[in-house]
């Protein structure tokens, strides 16, 4: 039997289009069921985690406009300053002098080649700190779990771009993929208080960073006792991080000091205190508030 | 002048009618495309990083048609045997060498015009600015680094065996100035000797492509670089040129064609 070459295409046109239409809904779980569905994850494998970093330095390259060391200046491994920069870190001249990595130039072939390149430390302003917004939005891609993407990323939409949903559609989504970071807690948390003004949101995702830092039960209200239990033992990996403790400790002292309620406001201020290093001008702050309470009282 | 400028014609005509450009152009400005079509944030104002995108695929497409259009030309003409017809006009060797560094050099300026009017149109289409003066000397700076490049692949061509090995070599040795070439003296400082004294005598006598790559102030807008720098660049980048020409240009007239 010879059969004819357009029956046998007719045929294997429906072949596949029986099987797409068997296959497609099942094809769809498939990649739903695998625990990272993201094509850059797939194609990088756990290399991506370096793209990652490499992306994020080339938002801190963008915030500087360019003028970035190389590997071969020589400069001290130091924090990306847009991470200090979301920190509220104001740069000093000390600091302004350890950026200047060029230095004078050795000959004057680099002299003259200073002309061609980028040779003042500005940073980015007035909008243009959007520009950095790609490449946090890759890093995330590429490296959920790496906090400092979302934690720089929503500061700038917020603080520098005036964007806060978008800035907290970030969080939300740096939450879900590391639900125990304090860090992401304390910055939705600073959302709600500075920008929708939401004083019990705040509290409540302070406080569960507090909880998540500390490792105490999350469905438990706060107990003072436990916290400074745990404040005197730390892990060594903890203490690497207090700042972030110190962080959610005062701004949860002033949100309760700003509501009214003086004893908790201590309480946190206290807490911060015994991680602080400049646990003196807590000191003040405990002080002024225990006036506020005497000058309450009758 | 006008046999040297009957030389260049065929090369520039060779270009347009290779596939070569218009791949490399369709390759560049889907990409940049792609990239610019993306939304980050929902914000509409993002463009730096089409723009280097952009800049960096117009770097790397004319490199690859500057290095592997010179580097073909006068091995092409041999095993083609069409050198003797050409040489036997008469078309002097030296002609034959400005002829095809002119024609491979216009053919990649027509190149970079195209690319950098795309580019620009891409540029423009967000940010709504003109800034014709970043771009013009950001243009200009690459032509001039790719009159060095193309005279040095050329002088390759002479010396080297195949095409391929002449394009790869030159591959290397211009990613690898570009590259490195501006820190190698802050390397030599760091080596014991007698290898800091070779990377420092390599430093001074290797030709500065990296002073051509001007991608920083066009991707940040940071305004133009001065003008007079801008013409002393331009100076050393034609001293290059004739230096690799004319070295080119001995090895050629003593070089024998029938092997």
């Amino acid at each position: 039997m010879k059969a004819s070459p357009l029956l046998i295409l007719v045929a294997l046109f429906a072949l596949v289009f029986t099987l797409a239409v068997d296959l497609a809904p099942q094809a769809t779980g498939w990649s739903q069921g695998q625990k990272s569905g993201n094509f850059l994850s797939l194609m990088f494998g756990d290399g991506r985690k370096l793209l990652a970093s490499q992306f994020f330095t080339m938002a801190d390259v963008y915030f500087h406009s360019g003028y970035y060391p190389s590997i071969f200046d020589t400069k001290s491994a130091e924090e990306k300053e847009i991470i200090s920069t979301s920190h509220g870190r104001k740069e000093t001249e000390e600091d302004e002098k350890k950026e200047d990595f060029l230095g004078q130039p050795k000959d004057w072939i680099e002299a003259f080649g200073r002309n061609f390149k980028v040779t003042k430390h500005t940073h980015l302003e007035n909008g243009n700190e959007r520009e950095i917004l790609p490449w946090l939005r890759l890093a995330a891609d590429l490296d959920p779990q790496k906090v400092d993407t979302y934690t720089v990323g929503a500061f700038f939409l917020w603080q520098h771009l005036n964007r806060p949903d978008q800035a907290e559609v970030f969080l939300r989504e740096g939450l879900r993929n590391n639900p125990d970071s304090p860090e992401i807690l304390f910055e939705l948390g600073r959302l709600y208080h500075d920008s929708s003004h939401d004083a019990v949101r705040a509290r409540n995702v302070w406080e569960m960073g507090i909880k998540k830092f500390l490792q105490l039960y999350v469905d438990q209200p706060i107990d003072f006792g436990s916290v400074y239990g745990r404040l005197d033992n730390l892990s060594p990996a903890q203490k690497d991080n207090q700042l972030v403790f110190e962080e959610l400790a005062v701004n949860l002292a002033r949100l309760e000091d700003e509501s009214g309620n003086y004893g908790p406001a201590i309480a946190w201020f206290g807490a911060a205190q015994r991680v602080s290093l400049d646990p003196g001008s807590l000191g003040k702050q405990i002080d002024a508030i225990k006036k506020k309470i005497s000058a309450k009282q009758p | 002048m006008n046999k040297i400028f009957a030389v260049a014609g065929v090369v520039i005509k060779e270009l347009y009618r290779r596939k070569d450009f218009y791949v490399l152009f369709v390759l560049t400005a889907l990409l940049t495309l792609a990239a610019g079509t993306a939304n980050f944030f929902q914000d509409e104002k993002i463009i730096r990083y089409v723009k280097d995108v952009c800049l960096l695929l117009i770097w790397v497409s004319s490199l690859v048609i500057a290095i592997v259009t010179t580097a073909r030309q006068i091995p092409a003409e041999r095993e083609a045997r069409t050198i003797f017809p050409l040489l036997a006009k008469p078309v002097s060797r030296g002609q034959v060498i400005a002829g095809k560094f002119l024609g491979c050099w216009l053919a990649t300026g027509i190149a970079l015009a195209v690319f950098y009017f795309f580019f620009a149109v891409v540029a423009s289409s967000r940010e709504h600015a003109w800034p014709l003066a970043t771009y013009l000397q950001a243009a200009w700076m690459q032509w001039c680094l790719l009159a060095v490049v193309i005279a040095m692949v050329l002088l390759g061509s002479i010396y080297f065996a195949a095409p391929s090995s002449t394009a790869t070599i030159s591959f290397i040795v211009v990613a690898g100035i570009l590259l490195v070439g501006g820190h190698l003296n802050s390397i030599a400082l760091q080596q014991p000797e007698p290898m800091q004294g070779l990377l420092s005598v390599i430093y001074y006598c290797m030709p500065h492509l990296e002073w051509y790559y001007l991608s920083d102030f066009v991707v940040y807008n940071l305004g133009t670089v001065p003008w007079l720098k801008l013409f002393a660049a331009t100076l050393y980048a034609a001293a290059w040129t004739g230096f690799f020409l004319l070295a080119a240009w001995f090895g050629f007239r003593r070089k024998n064609l029938t092997t």
